[in-house]
């Protein structure tokens, strides 16, 4: 029953995404304001039936109504009740209606906090949202549909949710992604509103700008609690594995951040404002594109749904359309709103436009290797892979120039500099940033790692040049007049070269070993005596295995920890959940790996200094989004003139 | 309208990319053609499951166009193929099983539980023979001709589908040869 | 500070891939070994290398690879040997042919690209 329900809720959210889009365009069309000013009602109307749909399905797990087909395949008697929640998007019909309920919210949002916004502009924003979702809605309805039932397994226990999802990272690593990809919609419905209009408001980007900053922050968080979540789960030490769904978050987020850049000086300058549409176009689009990609089956990724290739052949339309339509749009009206001249070669807009470029390549390069498989098989010239050495491969030499250009932009003036200018007081940081890595790796480690050399020198660069820039600015204004953006600005620029210090670290003198151990043994890791103490039998909720004692002994203390191995009762499959002894400084990582003849096992043993940096880093990135987001200047009038050009914050 | 190109760039760009996604929907990343089709198949001499003393060797295989079956005990996807392996051993098809990575005694009773359509079946406990054939899981289905050269390599379940679409237009024209 | 100096102090040796479980004679071999495993894929999770993949297959291909290095084979005759059975694409890193040209050389395109990009909208001091 409740099944159906939400079922019913679903089509009557079509009802009114369908109104949204139909009802204001006549209106827009004829010039009725009633039917123009009717756009939030329908707005409020999906939401309501969405969140009923969304709401309905939860019910049917929390009831273990196993007659759904979706319920059987993600849940199962025995799952604690909190999985049970997530597991209403660990499918691919489930995780739609979650997207589908997020785009709801967002533009529930949009409606509730634009009334100033004017009314030609915002209707128009609110009708491309409208198709959007109707367009998804759809999808649900005719493809991915979550309230289908069966009636032939009736005693079933259910078939449980995959044991990798069961996890702390489930709970938030999906919604805080989906709240990002599905939060660039808004900048895209801003940038096809205004080419629908063929006129950009002068405060356009005083308008978008918090909106972008939003879905920004949230695909931040997403994608560093994935890289988290990857390493405590997976049991094999890595964070990041240029996997296809996982560059399919990454490239949003690159082009995210480019617009976040774009936004800036188009704001400031009224500069660049091509740039900032196609760009808000663009990282919508990757979104859109990453979710043909995860599933429709094209591209092999440990993450992939169920393959069904009509729903590929739904979403590439779907693509086509939306896509395909929008940059043809931008290529016919772009250059009517343009109309100012060109920054100087030296000076922050071009700085930003070359670090846009930059973010761009990346951004390609990243979309050609993971789709280069496909380009391959598909002209028939046989099975290609791409992997993780390609990636690594290009994407730290353009790194260099990017992170270098990072410390260096921030210091110019708007419209025209000189470099002479800033040499001063950059070529002594300069040189630190040399030096002080230098000295800091020949005190505490015995030997020197070039990359480690070299990543530290870019990280040191990047935060000694930040906090200069700081230092002059209090020093000019005041510690009071500095303004949340701009301290946005320095806390997420020293939260990337604090990630890129975890990396180099992390990478440059881990420590790895694969070794035979039974209780009793014990092993040498870095310095530090690994004790495998004793096996027990584990019995857990909807899993059984061995739970094994380990201690790690640095010589002053010793820390216990418990690594296990589980095998899910229902679908059987083995999971290692690896235990880590965690520190500020390093971590030490032990996972189970296959039992070997009688009492022993194979562990693996990671010791893996500066690791938590990358993700701390990655914090600090969201905290300095976060700031610059709630900045009052640009939240609480966004009407008001853009704040004059010189020395004005980014 | 100089600029007009590069405002159509991002168009083009997206446009191609559709095309190869669209190609890509027919195609499955997951299953890779063996390397080996048109080569021999490699020395082999796998103790048999019914009497360890005798052993099978690509010899077993020639004279005649013949099937090997990549299966186990341990895969649960075997178990979905076993009717119709059956169907085609029936009809006088010659298929040879290798039991890939299992437990001998698993195995026999398997094939008391699913059926066996196996003429001989060889046991490879450590997957070596398996690798010398590019075998990278199971179930997976080898077409040799009866010269003992590979000509198909299936991967996953054969099906009707599978063996209508890919497998008797080859068996087709190998038997019109020498 | 104390933790710091403690861990700094402790590290060993750069990045590798020690293994007692799959002990060899030499650095060298070692280095190979390491290195190899990181070149390779698992077939079965087709995204991870065989360093860091749990599957059997992996298990069955490290073995594989330990046992030729140990018996002195080069790089080349390792990879050789599994590509004659496997194809191109158990390599991770696509091999430098005419085929992945553009894959190699792309970013370096891409990268020319932007900058005319760049150096067009800043040195053209017009309006458009």
């Amino acid at each position: 029953m409740i099944a159906e329900i939400g079922l019913f809720s679903l089509i009557l959210a079509l009802v009114f995404a369908s109104l949204l889009v139909i009802i204001p365009a006549i209106g827009l069309k004829t010039g009725k304001t009633e039917l123009i000013d009717s756009a939030p009602i329908y707005v409020i109307g999906q939401f309501c039936f969405v969140a009923f749909a969304y709401v309905a399905l939860t019910l049917c797990f929390l009831s273990n109504d196993f007659t759904v087909i979706y319920v059987l395949t993600n849940s199962s008697i025995s799952l604690p009740w909190f999985y049970k929640l997530c597991a209403v998007w660990g499918g691919h019909e489930g995780s739609m209606l979650l997207w589908v309920a997020i785009l709801s919210l967002w533009m529930l949002a949009v409606t509730l906090f634009s009334k100033k916004l004017e009314n030609q502009f915002k209707t128009r924003v609110l009708i491309v949202l409208g198709a959007l979702s109707v367009g998804f809605i759809l999808f649900l309805l005719s493809t991915s549909n979550p309230f289908l039932r069966q009636f032939q397994v009736l005693d079933s226990q259910g078939r449980d949710l995959n044991p990798l999802l069961q996890d702390l990272g489930f709970l938030f690593h999906p919604p805080m992604l989906y709240m990002g990809y599905v939060g660039f919609s808004v900048a895209f419905a801003f940038a096809i509103a205004a080419l629908w209009m063929g006129k950009l408001e002068s405060n356009w980007t005083k308008w978008t700008r918090p909106w972008t900053l939003a879905a920004w922050c949230c695909l931040t968080a997403g994608i560093t609690l994935g890289s988290w979540w990857a390493y405590r789960e997976l049991g094999w030490g890595g964070w990041w594995f240029w996997d296809p769904v996982e560059n399919a978050s990454f490239m949003p987020w690159l082009v995210g951040t480019a617009l976040i850049h774009s936004l800036a000086v188009s704001e400031q300058r009224r500069q660049f404002m091509a740039w900032t549409l196609l760009l808000a176009i663009t990282a919508f689009s990757l979104s859109l594109i990453g979710t043909f990609l995860v599933r429709s089956g094209v591209l092999t990724s440990v993450h992939a749904f169920a393959v069904d290739p009509q729903r590929g052949t739904y979403i590439l339309g779907f693509l086509l359309l939306v896509i395909g339509g929008s940059l043809l749009l931008f290529a016919l009206r772009a250059q009517t709103l343009q109309r100012v001249e060109n920054p100087a070669l030296v000076s922050r807009e071009s700085a930003l436009l070359l670090n846009n470029v930059f973010l761009a390549v990346i951004m390609l390069t990243v979309l050609m290797g993971t789709v280069y498989p496909l380009l391959i098989d598909g002209l028939g010239l046989g099975k290609l892979s791409v992997g993780a050495p390609y990636f690594n491969a290009v994407f730290v030499p353009i790194m260099i120039p990017l992170l270098i250009l990072m410390g260096l932009g921030i210091h110019l003036k708007w419209q025209r500099d000189s470099l002479n200018r800033i040499a001063i007081r950059l070529i002594a940081i300069a040189a630190m940033s040399i030096v002080v890595p230098l000295m800091l790796l020949i005190l505490f480690a015995n030997h020197i790692n070039g990359y480690t050399l070299l990543g530290l020198t870019l990280a040191f660069w990047l935060i000694l040049s930040t906090l200069k820039l700081l230092q002059i600015r209090i020093r000019q204004r005041g510690v009071n007049a500095l303004g949340q953006a701009f301290l946005g600005m320095v806390v997420a620029h020293c939260g990337i070269a604090v990630t890129v210090i975890g990396i180099a670290v992390s990478t440059g003198y881990g420590v790895q070993d694969d070794v035979r151990m039974a209780p009793g043994s014990k092993a040498k890791l870095a310095g530090y005596t690994i004790n495998f103490i004793e096996e027990k039998n584990l019995s857990g909720p909807n899993y059984h295995g061995a739970q094994a004692t380990f201690t790690i002994d640095n010589g002053k203390e010793i820390k216990t920890i418990y690594p296990e191995k589980r095998i899910y009762n229902v679908g059987k499959m083995a999971m290692t959940e690896s235990a880590i002894d965690v520190n500020p400084f390093r971590d030490i990582y032990v996972a189970l790996g296959e039992p070997l003849d009688d009492t022993a096992w194979s562990v693996r043993l990671y010791f893996k200094p500066f690791i938590r940096w990358i993700w701390a880093g990655g914090f600090m990135v969201l905290a300095g989004g976060l700031l610059a987001l709630t900045d009052r200047r640009y939240l609480i009038n966004p009407g008001k003139k853009p704040v004059e050009a010189e020395g004005a914050p980014i | 309208m100089k600029l007009t190109f590069w405002r159509l760039l991002p168009v083009i760009v997206f446009a191609f990319l559709v095309v190869f996604f669209w190609r890509g929907l027919s195609l499955d990343p997951q299953k890779l053609p063996s390397v080996q089709v048109g080569q021999p198949l490699p020395e082999f001499k796998l103790p048999i499951l019914k009497d360890q003393t005798k052993n099978l060797t690509p010899a077993n295989l020639r004279g005649k166009i013949s099937l090997l079956n990549v299966w186990a005990s341990w895969c649960s996807a075997c178990i979905e193929e076993q009717v119709f392996l059956i169907q085609l051993a029936q009809q006088g098809m010659p298929i040879y099983g290798l039991n890939y990575k299992d437990d001998s005694a698993k195995a026999a009773q398997w094939l008391v539980q699913w059926g066996n359509p196996y003429r001989l079946i060889g046991t490879d406990k450590t997957g070596k023979v398996a690798i010398d054939l590019g075998v990278y899981g199971a179930p997976e289905t080898f077409l040799i001709d009866k010269h003992g050269i590979i000509r198909f390599r299936h991967v996953g379940v054969l099906d009707e589908k599978s063996w209508t679409q890919d497998f008797i237009p080859q068996i087709e024209s190998l038997q019109g040869q020498p | 500070m104390r933790l710091l100096l403690l861990s700094f102090l402790l590290i060993v040796t750069s990045f590798s891939y020690a293994n007692s479980r799959y002990p060899l004679d030499t650095p060298r071999q070692e280095a190979q070994f390491s290195h190899l495993l990181k070149e390779l894929r698992c077939l079965v999770c087709q995204n991870q290398d065989l360093a860091d993949s749990n599957a059997g297959l992996a298990n069955d291909l490290r073995d594989q690879v330990y046992d030729m290095v140990k018996e002195g084979k080069s790089d080349n005759e390792i990879i050789n040997y599994l590509t004659a059975r496997y194809g191109d694409f158990i390599l991770f890193n696509p091999p430098v042919k005419a085929l992945t040209a553009l894959l190699w050389f792309g970013p370096a395109l891409f990268l020319l690209l932007g900058f005319i990009i760049f150096w067009r909208t800043c040195l053209k001091r017009t309006i458009i």
